[in-house]
């Protein structure tokens, strides 16, 4: 090391500062024009070695309490400076601690710690389904439900999630299941309905939304809705998550009687929840579509019997056009179980309807879902929702396919669900009435709602009828009316 | 307990939401307690892995069992030994930090702390005589680690250092570590000087034979838990900040050595060096952490992290669900503040067994303790706070016996967790010092660093592929 031309070096006594402070002002003021060196340090055995080996040694002696301040520098005024810049450093106070850093909450597991209280708490996971399991399994391991809408969710991760679930005595509603409403609050897409004594298991989102709107309408409010998930009834999952929503509704002092709704179940596994609902001290109705019973609305029906309530009047609005000689079928379903019931109602009437969730596997569409004759789409389908939002979100795709079957020049009867409620379209009807009055076709509409819902219902009714549009609360009287336009036809 | 799931319907519940904001904004809407999650795509890690580990249906209790020997370790000071009868140190054997690695891989400081000792065993009469005997092989190497015992920076024990040893009262399991010999120019930071040798000579005849006596004279055994638990308090994080632990040190076991029968020049010397060593503490707090790490091994189907540990090339990381083995990748280096004119070209990537600390939870975990420490990178109280806040979301636990007075006396976050790195994509925090990376320096400053990734890449394979096999 060549000698520096100019160095101060002191010692100061009754001067304390924690060695981690001092070798930041070292640092600092070692990275000054001009300055070769720096040592500020207490003068312990060790940091006069260092400032010996640096020459920035003291005269005489020096103890561990003293201060050792050693600066070499180019030329005096580079030292002046640099001498000033240590006394200043040191006299600084520390800045201001400023707002406390907020430390983002990366997963449901450190969600569901920061909770306060321990009141109860569920978990809501939407993320893409190749994940939505990670979120989920830290819900379990914390002993909460949780409430999967993601679809994409591979059937082996789901039932490792249920059975998992159900081993913590906690459960998972969905995959793939848009709709919960827990002591009233609602999860996802959900309807503003009434607080009651029917407690829904709903292996089917919109089948939910139907029952619980009508029931609405009839007076009669829900306690809870537990949506399980649209595959929970398949011989793959074994109704894993219905059997478990029972016993909780079982067990649930404000659930009086209990609605199990679902898609066509597998017929082994409606059997085994049949066997489990028989157990079970609160009666349980079966709203599980199947060619025998096509109709959730009879199912409500059946259920307002039960329990003695006058079965009104389903609210409907409009008057459609009527249809043109060879007109089949077209239905564009945002909701899968709707959809469902609308082929197992029109099948008996109309023979084969194609579908791309077809009622048997040789009636399925190609890719580009076009056929001629009578045709139901479910564009809620996993399949035609990666990478979009769900059809009661954005109308895209129904409305584009409304507009392609105008164009085509096939006559056809339009049959179409339009899903209010919580996370629904703000105004369905602000799009599709405009699309409906430019298709020009005649059309039924299956709106599936409650007054209180933020879109209203006699609202959407009013402007979808004013679109020539027959409107009805029921899907399964949609149906029908689109069938009756259809037999008026022949 | 009431069941969880008549929870679920007991009332309306909070809501905890990961992913789109729409479903989050419909629960505000009518006036749900809704936490958001600021989720994120896993930081890394093959979906399917991370889908295995998130469904083996051993990990939750698994985990919790390892977390349960964790917290229950107790750690008392049983006995000073030469490394010798302890650790079957056979001649011609040598310990080091971190997962097991050769003289010709070995870094600056790991050489010189090995040709230090090999110089203070007399089995070379000179630096360059004990550089052939070690790169011809003849002296054997072992991780500290395959030992029981733990070591600082180069962590090389030879079998004339005395070991402290440290009993668990809960398991009856053992763990060690060589006696800190101070700072500046130490074997552990690579130096192998005469002042080195000189000073390990006065450890092995003076400080270790009068240790020893005094241990063994005391009534009760030191409770070093108890010691690392009051420094948590005391503005110590129990890695880069043992001063109030080693005044404690100090004052317990000051009583039984000034009643040692040794000359009082001894006495006083002996004092007078813990005294003047505030890291003292050091290596008794590291085999504290080690035993109750070590109660949580072999816990198949844990995702815990049971060692980190680097040897100044690799960084290493053991888990309780794989056994035995290493999962490494290239250490490394710390950013810091430096001694005297030394600067950032001068520093030895990571190295020494002390990180075992922070696997216990505390060190670089309980940052929050010891705002001091985060000033080594230029950091703020609340970034010393963040870094704690942080290492909760890669921890299974919170230990109630290491408290962090600011954060509300909540506990230490313990036990990382492989699932929730590769989660969340943050890695754990380390404090340590820092060692020059040419052979003889010694310490050249002191700071913070983090693990490689690929350590946590390979551990969270390796579990779900046990996983597989395992279901």
């Amino acid at each position: 090391m060549t000698a520096p031309p100019v160095r101060h070096v002191s010692l100061r006594s009754g001067v304390y500062a924690d060695s981690v402070r001092l070798m930041q002002v070292s640092r600092d003021v070692g990275a000054r024009e001009g300055v070769t060196a720096v040592l500020v340090a207490m003068a312990t055995p060790l940091n006069l070695e260092l400032a010996g080996g640096m020459g920035l040694a003291p005269e005489g002696t020096a103890s561990a309490d003293q201060l050792l301040v050693g600066v070499a520098a180019v030329d005096d005024d580079a030292l002046g400076a640099a001498v000033a810049a240590v006394d200043a450093a040191l006299a600084a106070r520390e800045r201001a601690a400023g707002p406390a850093q907020t430390v983002p909450l990366r997963t449901i597991g450190a969600g569901l710690s920061a909770l306060d209280g321990d009141g109860p708490a569920l978990a809501v996971v939407s993320v893409p389904g190749a994940y939505a399991v990670l979120e989920a399994a830290d819900a379990i391991t914390a002993g909460r439900s949780v409430l999967v809408f993601s679809d994409g969710v591979p059937v082996e991760s789901e039932v490792a999630l249920k059975r998992a679930a159900h081993d913590a005595g906690v459960l998972v509603m969905g995959p793939d299941c848009g709709t919960a409403i827990v002591s009233g609050l609602a999860l996802g897409f959900a309807n503003v309905v009434r607080r009651g004594p029917v407690g829904l298991v709903a292996a089917s989102g919109t089948g939910a939304q139907q029952v619980s709107c009508l029931l609405d309408t009839a007076g009669v409010g829900v306690s809870h809705v537990l949506g399980v998930g649209g595959r929970d009834l398949s011989e793959a999952v074994g109704g894993l998550a219905t059997l478990d929503a029972l016993a909780l509704l079982d067990a649930d002092p404000a659930t009086e009687r209990v609605l199990l709704v679902s898609k066509p179940p597998a017929p082994s596994v409606a059997s085994a929840v049949a066997e489990a609902a028989a157990e079970l001290s609160v009666p349980v109705r079966s709203a599980a579509l199947s060619p025998e019973d096509p109709d959730l609305t009879a199912a409500v029906e059946g259920l307002l019997a039960d329990m003695g309530v006058a079965v009104p009047e389903w609210p409907s609005r409009g008057v459609s056009r009527p249809a043109a000689p060879g007109a089949v079928l077209k239905g564009f379903y945002a909701g899968g179980t709707l959809a469902d019931e609308a082929m197992l109602l029109a099948a008996p009437v109309l023979g084969d309807v194609r579908s791309n969730t077809p009622l048997r596997p040789e009636l399925g569409l190609g890719t580009d879902l076009s056929a001629s004759g009578s045709v139901v789409i479910d564009f809620g389908d996993d399949a035609l929702t990666a990478g979009r939002a769900h059809p009661m979100i954005d109308p895209t795709l129904r409305l584009e396919a409304l507009a392609r079957v105008a164009a085509s020049g096939e006559p056809a009867v339009v049959l179409m669900d339009v899903v209010l409620g919580h996370g629904a379209d703000p105004d369905p009807a602000a799009t599709l009435a405009p699309a409906l009055r430019a298709a020009g076709l005649p059309a039924v509409v299956a709106l599936v709602g409650t007054e209180a819902d933020p879109q209203g219902w006699s609202r959407q009714a009013d402007a979808l009828a004013a679109a020539g549009a027959a409107v009805h609360a029921s899907n399964a009287q949609a149906t029908r009316h689109a069938l009756d336009l259809l037999g008026a036809a022949r | 307990m009431t069941l969880p799931s008549m929870d679920l319907l007991s009332g309306t519940p909070a809501v905890v939401a990961a992913g789109v904001d729409v479903f989050s904004a419909a629960l505000r809407a009518q006036g749900a307690d809704v936490q958001d999650v600021d989720w994120r795509p896993p930081g890394f890690g093959d979906p399917a892995d991370l889908a295995t580990l998130a469904l083996d249906r051993r990990r939750a209790a698994a985990n919790r069992t390892a977390v349960e020997r964790v917290m229950a370790a107790g750690s008392h000071l049983v006995d000073v030994r030469p490394a010798r009868d302890v650790l079957g140190l056979g001649d011609r054997t040598l310990l080091h930090a971190g997962p097991p690695i050769g003289w010709d891989d070995a870094s600056g400081p790991l050489r010189g702390a090995l040709i230090g000792a090999c110089l203070f065993e007399g089995w070379g009469s000179s630096v360059e005589d004990a550089e052939r005997l070690l790169s011809s092989g003849g002296v054997a190497l072992d991780p500290c680690h395959h030992r029981r015992a733990v070591g600082p920076m180069a962590g090389v024990t030879s079998p004339s250092m005395w070991t402290w040893v440290l009993e668990d009262p809960v398991t009856g399991g053992q763990a060690f570590c060589n006696l800190n010999e101070g700072l500046g120019k130490v074997l552990r930071m690579g130096a192998y000087g005469d002042e080195v040798l000189t000073r390990l000579a006065w450890m092995r005849d003076v400080l270790g034979p009068v240790l020893q006596a005094a241990v063994r004279s005391m009534a009760e055994p030191l409770d070093v838990k108890a010691v690392l638990a009051q420094m948590l308090q005391m503005g110590d994080e129990g890695h880069n900040r043992n001063r109030a632990g080693s005044l404690m040190t100090l004052r317990e076991l000051s009583p039984a050595i000034v009643e040692v029968d040794a000359p009082s020049s001894d006495v006083a010397a002996v004092l007078r060096f813990i005294g003047g060593n505030e890291h003292f503490f050091l290596n008794l707090g590291m085999p504290t952490a080690k035993l109750a790490m070590d109660a949580a091994r072999d816990v198949p189907g844990s995702t815990m992290v049971t060692v980190m540990s680097r040897n100044g090339t690799e960084f290493g990381i053991r888990t309780a669900g794989t056994g035995d083995r290493w999962f490494t990748g290239p250490a490394n280096t710390p950013v810091g503040l430096f001694l005297g004119d030394y600067g950032p070209d001068d520093a030895n990537p990571d190295i020494g067994d002390s990180a075992i600390m922070e696997t216990y939870g505390v060190g670089g975990f309980t940052m929050a303790a010891a705002p001091a420490i985060v000033r080594f990178v230029g950091g703020t109280v609340p970034d010393a706070l963040a870094t704690t806040e942080r290492m909760y979301q890669l921890t299974l636990a919170e230990n109630p016996a290491m408290q962090v007075p600011i954060l509300g006396f909540r506990g230490s976050p313990t036990g990382i967790d492989v699932l929730a790195v590769a989660r969340t994509g943050w890695l754990p925090q380390i404090n340590t010092g820092m060692a020059g990376r040419v052979a003889g320096t010694g310490q050249v400053g002191a700071g913070l660093v983090q693990p490689p990734q690929e350590c946590f890449e390979q551990a969270l394979e390796a579990l779900a592929r046990e996983a597989r096999t395992a279901a």
